[in-house]
């Protein structure tokens, strides 16, 4: 293992102390708390966004806490989802008295987790609503499983619900968009080589030199198909179809977002967004607004995901909205 | 049976044991099928256990129960952390003012399994910790007496059994049928906790 660290056992910490330093006049830790929030948290008549999830995806999700989207972060070990003591640390110190609304990427844990804190907050009378993105097409979806998982898509849902909850809405109001955003967002991803979890020491998985996975998720969990590399418009072709199977986007409007999953050159992503243009005005969607670099990574794994999200005009509205996020800044 | 104060903290202190000795077993097998964190989060969470049930004074099974609960629920993380978390808090309440007896401790593992199964949103089948809790359930609300070694083998066989099912909960589901064969980690931690509790009452016996 080769990497810029103190200590495998510090990492969130140290970064979090990087993070404040960076950011001291927009950031501020919530104390004794793995958590990141605005530094004029809490926000007085605002219903309150929280997210977060395992470290090791930044800039998600410190990144996006700023006026406009995030009012915290909660950061949890490497891949490891935050304990409901600290959710809830981060539900606290961002309510202003209007409520919490949380973003939960689809993952066990993390819905266990912050279901927890949001019980434990109801207990104390804070009003919690939270969305439970899913937006990885790689996965079977289905009642009896896990469902999918939550990858960059949760990114535009942390932007729209954020410019929302901004204009003075409520938590129905909150919830509602949010759960138009999951709905409308769809995402895959694939990785040319793994990532090293810092206190687990070794490579989550292995591909060969020749080899890539389609359909992998931001822990390294399976995909698809392992196969051998192909060129990038190949590449973000069969991502791209995978995506348009799922729902029915003829004749709409998208955002694109291409992102990289931590050690992808920004060429190589914007290569991917060439051919992803070309293929969707091929078929007659109209691409409103494209974002291409790092939003939602996998340490230093190698490889992209593409998410398209389906936009009316009130989406649009709210994705062109002001944000001051350090990591998505409109 | 009777689980007396200092068995509830025998039970945890021998779990930890177990638990650091097989850290890196528990995490192999979630690197086969999950994300490889269960060996690592499982020793951090029951090492902080020991160390709180080392500081504090107990009056009752049912309060060591409570900061096992808590101390689990904030220390270990990802999905097992609100699991067993969720578990000791319903064998709390459930020997609340009590004396833990068999039937008592029936209760309380059965309030733990379908806490277990409500925060997990999961049943039996599925390849999780609830294919090794149940039947130890049923072990304790069906037997006349609780025989140690009669204990270790019902939850023994449970694991061995949860080797055939193909996860579809948990991260383990997205390998499909790729999961059959691997043992679930949260299916063995779960063997090693019970393992434990009859060898406390082995030597209680």
């Amino acid at each position: 293992m080769k990497k810029i660290i103190n200590d495998p056992n510090q990492v969130v910490q140290d970064m979090i102390r990087g993070m404040v330093a960076a950011y001291p006049s927009s950031l501020k830790q919530v104390p004794n708390a793995t958590v990141l929030a605005r530094k004029d948290a809490p926000v007085a008549n605002k219903v309150a966004l929280i997210s977060g999830g395992g470290s090791g995806h930044e800039p998600a999700h410190a990144g996006f806490v700023g006026k406009g989207m995030l009012d915290a972060a909660v950061l949890g070990e490497v891949f490891t989802s935050p304990t409901p003591d600290q959710v809830y640390e981060a539900i606290k110190a961002v309510d202003s008295g209007k409520g919490v609304f949380l973003i939960i990427k689809n993952y066990t844990g993390d819905v266990m987790n912050f279901e927890m804190a949001a019980e434990l907050a109801e207990a104390e009378g804070i009003q919690v609503e939270a969305v439970v993105v899913n937006d990885d097409v790689a996965v079977e979806d289905s009642s009896f499983t896990t469902g999918r998982r939550g990858i960059a898509g949760t990114v535009f849902v942390h932007k729209i619900v954020g410019a929302k909850a901004e204009e003075g809405a409520s938590l129905v109001e909150l919830k509602a968009i949010a759960n138009k955003v999951n709905s409308n967002v769809r995402s895959m991803g694939m990785a040319l080589s793994p990532c090293t979890v810092p206190a687990a020491g070794s490579p989550s998985f292995e591909l060969e030199e020749n080899e890539m996975e389609i359909g992998i998720g931001i822990h390294g969990e399976p995909g698809i198909e392992r196969k051998a590399i192909a060129s990038a418009d190949d590449i973000a072709e069969e991502i791209t179809n995978k995506i348009l199977e799922d729902i029915d986007y003829s004749n709409e409007e998208v955002a694109v977002m291409v992102n990289g999953l931590g050690s992808t050159p920004e060429m190589e992503l914007y290569i991917v967004n060439a051919k992803v243009h070309q293929l969707l005005q091929e078929k007659g969607i109209k691409v409103y607004k494209t974002f291409v670099g790092e939003y939602m990574t996998s340490l230093e794994m190698a490889g992209c995901s593409v998410t398209l999200l389906k936009l009316d005009d009130e989406l649009k509205g709210l994705l062109d909205a002001k944000s001051e996020a350090s990591a998505f800044r409109i | 049976m009777l689980l007396s104060l200092k068995d509830s903290i025998d039970w945890m202190n021998i779990m930890n044991q177990k638990i650091q000795d097989n850290k890196q077993y528990l995490t192999k097998l979630d690197q086969a099928i999950g994300d490889g964190d269960h060996g690592i989060n499982m020793a951090r969470g029951f090492n902080e256990v020991v160390s709180k049930l080392s500081v504090t004074e107990y009056e009752s099974v049912s309060d060591v129960f409570k900061d096992v609960a808590m101390t689990l629920m904030g220390k270990v993380g990802g999905a097992s952390g609100p699991l067993y978390g969720t578990a000791f808090l319903k064998m709390s309440l459930a020997s609340k003012g009590k004396e833990v007896d068999q039937q008592v401790f029936a209760t309380a593992v059965n309030d733990a399994l379908q806490g277990i199964k409500q925060r997990g949103k999961s049943t039996e089948g599925e390849k999780t910790l609830v294919d090794v809790w149940a039947p130890v359930v049923n072990f304790f609300q069906k037997e006349q007496e609780v025989l140690p070694n009669a204990l270790i083998n019902c939850a023994s066989e449970a694991v061995e059994e949860s080797k055939t099912i193909k996860a579809t909960k948990g991260r383990a589901a997205y390998l499909g049928e790729r999961s059959v064969g691997h043992l679930d980690p949260g299916s063995v931690s779960s063997f090693y906790l019970f393992e434990s509790l009859a060898e406390v009452l082995e030597k209680g016996a």
